[in-house]
């Protein structure tokens, strides 16, 4: 979009959201919506209280273990069911069905069986995370082109060797895009782990600031929150595109 | 053979430009294209022979300049002008004769009425029994049989034609320029067809105007006419076709980077 | 085809199979066996009152999820075709789209109430990012010379938009329709469990804090059942609507 001839960068347009946000801020209009100046500041008094940081190194902590295992266990997995058949017709109608329930739902179950703590919260958000990362994995092995497998074995490649410089590196980019979208459903997933099990964490920050209506700070969480989630979805996805110039020669 | 009655001009370009930002695709091209014959539009990449065809269809407008058909100015596409698409631009989420039928249906058409007439042409086309598949089921030459179809079954007097064999295979293609002669004899229309194959413009047209870039021009027009009355088969012998094929070559080789 | 169906058959069997095993484990007393789940399943389904709980949570759920199709595709189709619009709003979803909105959740409902106005507007909030999304993009992208030829025929540009380029972005809307529909779904039964004793959410709530672990995984195994009956449907409709675009054995 062009103003006077220049080119306006994408997500500009939310200064003028912003403005919008700080005009009904002040006006008073809702207390549900404080000022983003109010907010602003209220970001900077929290910021360094112990409360927190604890919140943010125990929700990171659950983040990166859930998406550690969903990693871990979901690649490995996934690409299984590229290569074998059978695998895949196992398993596959269960991903897409666990891809899109609502996995909220299985949550209490995960309360009941594993209590009310950092490991419950752990196993939603691998939950959350792994389907899609199975997806994109398996997706990233089914479309390596034929002729590089021909390739790779006509030269005598050993199994290991193959896979390690071969095939890897041909899926990489679907499977960081996985990744990427795993990153923000483990997201959600720590979110709702948090709001449903609620001990720990954001979830507990939030449930103290809407207890006590504190808008400014539970907005101020909420920003902070989302940003950090956009900034690490932004660099999976810059390391994606590093990655992917390769990807649409295929 | 064919003659060409100067008084029966069907599209007449008049100093048409076109420019793009400061690229000046088309610069002052002037050319007439008569009534009833097929005109190729011949030249390597760049010399805006699709830009030109596009200005006709009224898909681009020119910068300057104007486009008469049959005595009427061009300002966007009508009911006179039919178009064939390189790529096809076939529905894939429509069957094939609802595809062909489009260009009616696009016109309030009522639907028994259209599939009657997309059938005939579907038939003509050569892909009877088809009618109920999908573009994906379909070979690239049966796809632009489908593109064909539809272009004829809007009845227009002028088919316009970009470069509509170049995405077929070359057996294919073979076949379709024998088709495209003998669908000249029985369809009394006004042909513009663009190609860069120099083989495909002699064998096909009554008349070649030869398109040379930067800045585009008509640098000649040809009308191969000893061997038009020979049948398919024998044209690609005849010395003359052979001859003309070869000295438009010699003529574009310098063009060619 | 019938190989296909013996596999699923034979892994649902599995699981279940192996559901049914660790349910005997005294791994833990709150894990019942698949056996008696089912029957508490079957239990809750003659007394009628798993229907009356569906009844409640599916309301604001369609409704929800009605709406913001609705809305979304429209709002979808706006930007896709004008680019100040686009400028405009998408960051907004995006930032919807990115941002954990399930934490808004207990707060809209606290604030506003346990109405169906507020449930409906949870769902839609959850539902719209990504169809709109989802649908600005395919319309934006819609490739160039089918909509030339439209206009090659004389399509005006109503017939351009609807018999052409909302076609063409069929499936890329109903994959945002059903990641939408999986969104909206997680947000009602999201405000269930925490706040409002309504609905299924309630059954869960409720069979877990008298201990009946058998009714609580009875209700978890209908909603996914649910939700995967809808997303098939869906399925169904758009490839009803769209046979063409089903170029056979799609892998995701």
């Amino acid at each position: 979009m062009r103003l006077f001839g220049y080119k306006l960068p994408g997500m500009s347009s939310l200064l003028i959201w912003g403005m919008l946000w700080e005009i009904i801020g002040r006006s008073k209009i809702t207390y549900f919506i404080p000022s983003v100046t109010e907010i602003f500041h209220t970001f900077l008094e929290i910021l360094p209280s112990p409360a927190f940081v604890q919140a943010v190194s125990e929700t990171g902590y659950a983040l990166m273990s859930g998406l550690f295992f969903a990693t871990f266990i979901g690649i490995p997995l996934g690409i299984l069911m590229g290569k074998n058949r059978i695998i895949d017709e196992i398993l596959l109608p269960w991903v897409n069905i666990f891809l899109s329930a609502p996995l909220t739902a299985l949550v209490p179950v995960l309360m009941v069986l594993f209590g009310f703590g950092m490991k419950s919260i752990i196993i939603t958000t691998t939950l959350f995370a792994i389907w899609i990362i199975m997806l994109n994995s398996r997706a990233g092995v089914l479309q390596i082109n034929r002729s590089l497998v021909e390739m790779a074995s006509s030269f005598g490649a050993k199994p290991l060797d193959a896979f390690f410089k071969v095939y890897f590196w041909a899926a990489l980019p679907e499977i960081l895009g996985g990744v990427r979208i795993g990153f923000i459903r483990a997201v959600k997933g720590v979110i709702i782990g948090q709001l449903l099990i609620s001990v720990v964490g954001f979830g507990a920050l939030f449930e103290i600031y809407s207890s006590n209506f504190l808008m400014s700070h539970f907005w101020a969480i909420i920003f902070v929150l989302f940003t950090l989630a956009f900034f690490f979805a932004e660099l999976l996805a810059f390391l994606e595109r590093k990655v992917s110039y390769y990807a649409s020669n295929r | 053979m064919s003659e060409t009655s100067s008084n029966e001009i069907a599209v007449s370009v008049k100093n048409v430009s076109k420019n793009y930002g400061e690229v000046e695709a088309l610069k002052n091209m002037s050319l007439d294209f008569p009534k009833g014959q097929l005109t190729s539009l011949l030249g390597p990449s760049g010399c805006g022979k699709t830009t030109l065809l596009k200005i006709i269809a009224g898909l681009l407008p020119a910068s300057s300049g104007e486009v008469l058909v049959n005595g009427a100015k061009v300002t966007s596409p009508g009911p006179d002008r039919a178009f064939v698409f390189q790529d096809f631009a076939l529905m894939p989420w429509a069957s094939v004769i609802r595809n062909v039928a489009f260009g009616l249906e696009l016109r309030g058409v009522n639907k028994t009425e259209r599939e009657s007439v997309a059938q005939k042409y579907i038939s003509d086309v050569g892909l009877k029994g088809f009618e109920n598949s999908f573009p994906h089921e379909l070979s690239g030459g049966m796809r632009q049989r489908v593109g064909l179809a539809r272009a004829l079954s809007v009845n227009a007097d002028v088919l316009l034609m970009d470069e509509p064999f170049s995405a077929v295979d070359e057996q294919t293609r073979r076949k379709f320029q024998e088709d495209l002669l003998n669908l000249i004899k029985v369809e009394k229309k006004t042909f513009i067809f663009v190609t860069h194959s120099i083989e495909e413009a002699v064998y096909v047209s009554d008349q070649i105007a030869i398109l040379l870039p930067r800045p585009s021009r008509v640098s000649e027009i040809i009308k191969p006419s000893g061997f038009k009355h020979k049948d398919v088969d024998s044209i690609r012998k005849d010395s003359e076709y052979l001859d003309i094929v070869d000295k438009i070559w010699k003529s574009l080789r310098t063009y060619v980077q | 085809m019938n190989r296909s169906l013996f596999l699923k058959i034979a892994s649902a069997l599995l699981l279940f199979g192996a559901w049914e095993i660790s349910g005997r484990i005294p791994v833990s007393f709150a894990f019942p066996t698949f056996v008696e789940s089912m029957t508490a399943l079957f239990v809750i389904i003659i007394d009628g009152s798993i229907f009356v709980a569906y009844a409640d949570t599916l309301q604001p759920l369609l409704l929800g999820v009605f709406i913001s199709t609705i809305l979304g595709i429209g709002i979808g189709l706006w930007v896709g075709l004008s680019e100040k619009f686009d400028w405009f709003i998408s960051p907004i979803f995006i930032v919807m789209q990115a941002a954990p909105l399930a934490a808004l959740i207990p707060l809209l409902i606290m604030v506003y109430g346990v109405d169906l106005a507020s449930k409906v507007f949870v769902v839609c909030i959850m539902a719209m990012p990504v169809i709109v999304l989802n649908t600005g993009n395919a319309v934006r992208n819609t490739p160039i010379s089918i909509k030339e030829m439209g206009k090659a025929f004389l399509g005006s540009k109503k017939d351009i938009i609807l018999k052409i380029i909302l076609p063409s972005s069929s499936p890329i809307i109903f994959a945002g329709l059903r990641l939408g529909v999986s969104a909206g779904f997680i947000g009602a039964i999201l405000a269930e469990l925490k706040i409002t004793p309504t609905g299924i959410g309630d059954i869960i709530s409720y069979s877990r804090s008298v201990g009946d672990y058998p009714t609580m995984y009875a209700a978890i195994f209908s909603i996914i059942v649910l939700a995967v009956i809808f997303l098939n449907s869906l399925e169904k409709i758009e490839n009803y609507l769209f046979k063409g675009n089903n170029k056979g054995y799609i892998s995701d």
